[in-house]
């Protein structure tokens, strides 16, 4: 489903010059698979993300996402794509303030299919245990709904795949893994790849597959579990 | 959601600071929309009372405008006076012939024809003196013809109605020369009931009072003119007041003759008081009159003639009445005019003001969105009908209030212009593309803020 191939970034320096951050040769996730990408803070990984749904262009490389190369998609058409294919649930929820949850929900599908499924978006905040605060705006919600709202709003769409960035770094120890539950159930249900970004171990040993990158940048070590 | 839900519900988030920017639009807007119909109702007034229904005003030389302020607007201090022979040749050879035999008096060839009689033929001619006031408002001394053959409104085709009582006469039985028709306004303010008794003075300031006083036997329907604030008072009683008979002149310098006491020309029936009291009129060649209203299908020609001569001038009250629009009034109304678009464009520059402070904030929201997949062209759109609904609905709000102001206020407009207000009134026509043009502004002062949220650089935002 989706390939990377010789993925480059690099930042300009104040001082002149550029830092390369990311130098990946190899990188591929399958359809339905759910992964956890991990490394030191500086690495890349958010970068990385980025780079996945198309928000920042590669330098050089390959992103193939259904055979798709997004490096060679316009800015427009890359937004459309990521509208459509990808889902995004945030460290902070990045809710917005002044749409209630379903309002929140419904939003993600406005920039996708252009169909505003209403009962889909009411399903899934239905799904994420949120029947009864569907009409609630955030700031009346707890940070672990306010999540949970993120992770409905995400899958709006259908999407492909699903990317997470540290989704429970803000969140208390004991809503931690009813986030990364939800996580893991919902993309079974609906067949979306789940790419998350973690520094926990205890979330990374619940993955069949944990991908890391090291301070220069280059995926070192892929593990998988059986 | 579509687009316009999410500029919507972005604006009601921020409420208090959207609707201080929609007030201060609506505020804006509805101002321009008073200013322009207080020029319109200006305009239609100066035009309505242009409409008078003569084409001309015949007076002494000096200022055609002062001769217009005085005979239409009853404004500004009266002209030098004409003589009433002057008068009487307007009129054809049996009306010369009528006056002198009424009259009596001295006039050189009384049965020959008035030399512009020909040009009236078919209109008329209405003489009127002015000078004396009743209260603080003027003095109109002339013939029942006013009434009887003026008209007004905005065609012209409206005669004078009394609210109660009749015109006057020229002389009544019960109050021989002495009778007054009020204009609405007049008898508002003075308290003056049908068969009461005013008395005409020399000056605003009232310091000589005629001890003759007139009988009111009519009082005007309100019309929106000028006459609504005049007293008018038969012209024969007008002449017989104390000191209102023309003044012997030297016939070469033209200046008064000293009058003495042991005058032996001077007879006890001269005197105003018995002349009243026996009915008897004042003769032609003690008579003067201040303008002449003069209705003709020659007016042209006509003025062309009478302002060849060296003691009269002739003035289109239309003419001079569009010469002070243009003069004055425009002028006035289009420095009004400006000063409240300034007014809209400050507003226009508050909802930038106000969405461009609320961008610095929204920063994440956008990269939010635009993570979630809006394109650039969204977020712009999205701002600019955040934009567009402050704009409009201000600017609906401005024009509905300043016109549902302009219909509030529509029964006092009418009673002091005669001009009708109405809801939908359009009053000044460039109304039509400045209020969509205001709205316009509005909208694009949202073009910064958009486009702040459209260089949102989202991977730095997130």
């Amino acid at each position: 489903m989706l390939l990377l191939e010789d993925v480059r970034k690099s930042y300009p320096q104040p001082t002149g010059g550029s830092v390369t951050i990311l130098d990946i040769p190899k990188l591929d996730i399958r359809s339905g698979e759910q992964m956890v990408l991990r490394g030191d803070s500086g690495s890349g990984k958010t970068t990385l993300l980025q780079i996945i749904s198309g928000i920042t262009r590669a330098d050089s490389g390959k992103v193939l996402f259904d055979g798709t190369d997004l490096t060679k998609l316009s800015e427009s058409a890359r937004d459309r794509f990521r509208a459509v294919k990808m889902g995004y649930v945030f460290q902070t929820f990045n809710l917005l303030p002044a749409f209630t949850a379903l309002e929140n929900v419904r939003l993600g599908m406005t920039f996708g299919r252009g169909k505003y499924r209403l009962d889909r978006a009411k399903s899934l905040l239905s799904q994420v245990g949120l029947d009864d605060r569907m009409h609630y705006r955030p700031s009346m919600l707890s940070v672990g709904q306010q999540q949970r709202v993120a992770v409905a709003r995400a899958l709006a769409n259908q999407p492909r795949l699903l990317l997470a960035d540290e989704p429970t770094a803000n969140v208390d120890p004991s809503n931690q893994q009813k986030i990364i539950d939800l996580l893991k159930e919902v993309c079974s249900k609906e067949s979306t790849a789940l790419l998350m970004v973690t520094h926990s171990d205890s979330i990374s040993q619940q993955f069949d597959r944990v991908e890391y990158l090291d301070k220069i940048n280059t995926v070192l070590t892929s593990e998988a579990r059986s | 959601m579509n687009l316009f839900e999410i500029a919507w519900r972005n604006l009601r988030y921020r409420s208090l600071a959207t609707c201080l920017t929609t007030l201060s639009m609506a505020l804006g807007v509805g101002l321009t929309v008073m200013v322009m119909s207080i020029s319109g109702v200006v305009t239609k007034s100066l035009e309505r009372n242009g409409n008078v229904g003569y084409n001309l005003i015949i007076g002494s030389k000096g200022s055609s405008t002062q001769l217009v302020f005085n005979s239409v607007y009853y404004l500004s201090s009266p002209v030098e006076n004409l003589k009433y022979s002057y008068f009487l040749e307007f009129l054809p050879g049996n009306g010369r012939q009528e006056q002198f035999a009424k009259l009596g008096g001295i006039l050189k060839d009384p049965e020959r024809s008035g030399k512009y009689a020909m040009f009236t033929s078919n209109g008329f001619v209405i003489p009127m003196c002015l000078g004396d006031y009743v209260g603080r408002f003027r003095a109109v001394a002339t013939t029942p013809d006013f009434f009887n053959l003026l008209k007004h409104g905005d065609r012209n085709e409206d005669p004078y109605t009394f609210r109660e009582g009749r015109n006057f006469v020229e002389e009544s039985p019960e109050n021989g020369f002495f009778e007054a028709v009020l204009g609405s306004e007049v008898a508002a303010e003075m308290d003056l009931n049908i068969g009461d008794t005013i008395q005409a003075s020399h000056g605003a300031s009232g310091n000589f009072v005629h001890e003759q006083g007139f009988t009111v036997v009519g009082i005007l329907n309100a019309t929106g003119t000028p006459n609504d604030r005049a007293a008018f008072i038969n012209m024969e009683g007008f002449y017989l007041l104390e000191d209102h008979a023309a003044p012997e002149r030297d016939e070469e310098s033209g200046l008064e003759k000293r009058v003495t006491k042991g005058d032996p020309s001077k007879t006890a029936e001269d005197s105003p008081a018995v002349m009243a009291s026996t009915r008897k009129r004042l003769p032609i060649d003690k008579r003067e009159v201040t303008a002449i209203l003069l209705r003709s299908d020659f007016a042209m020609g006509m003025q062309k003639q009478i302002n060849k001569t060296p003691s009269a001038q002739a003035v289109s009250p239309i003419q001079e009445i569009a010469a002070l629009l243009q003069m004055f009034i425009q002028p006035i109304q289009w420095a009004l005019l400006t000063l409240t678009l300034l007014v809209c464009v400050v507003s226009a520059v508050s909802i930038l003001v106000s969405i461009y402070n609320s961008m610095s904030e929204r920063t994440r929201d956008i990269a939010v969105m635009r993570a979630l997949g809006a394109s650039r062209d969204t977020v712009l759109i999205v701002i600019l009908f955040e934009a567009c609904i402050i704009a409009i609905v201000g600017g609906a709000i401005g024009w509905v209030g300043g016109h549902a102001l302009a219909a509030w206020a529509s029964p006092l407009v009418e009673a002091r212009t005669g001009v009708k207000l109405s809801f939908f009134s359009i009053h000044y026509p460039n109304e039509l593309w400045i209020i969509p043009s205001l709205i316009l502004t509005g909208i694009l002062a949202g073009i910064i803020p958009a486009l702040v949220a459209y260089r949102t650089d989202v991977s730095k935002s997130l």
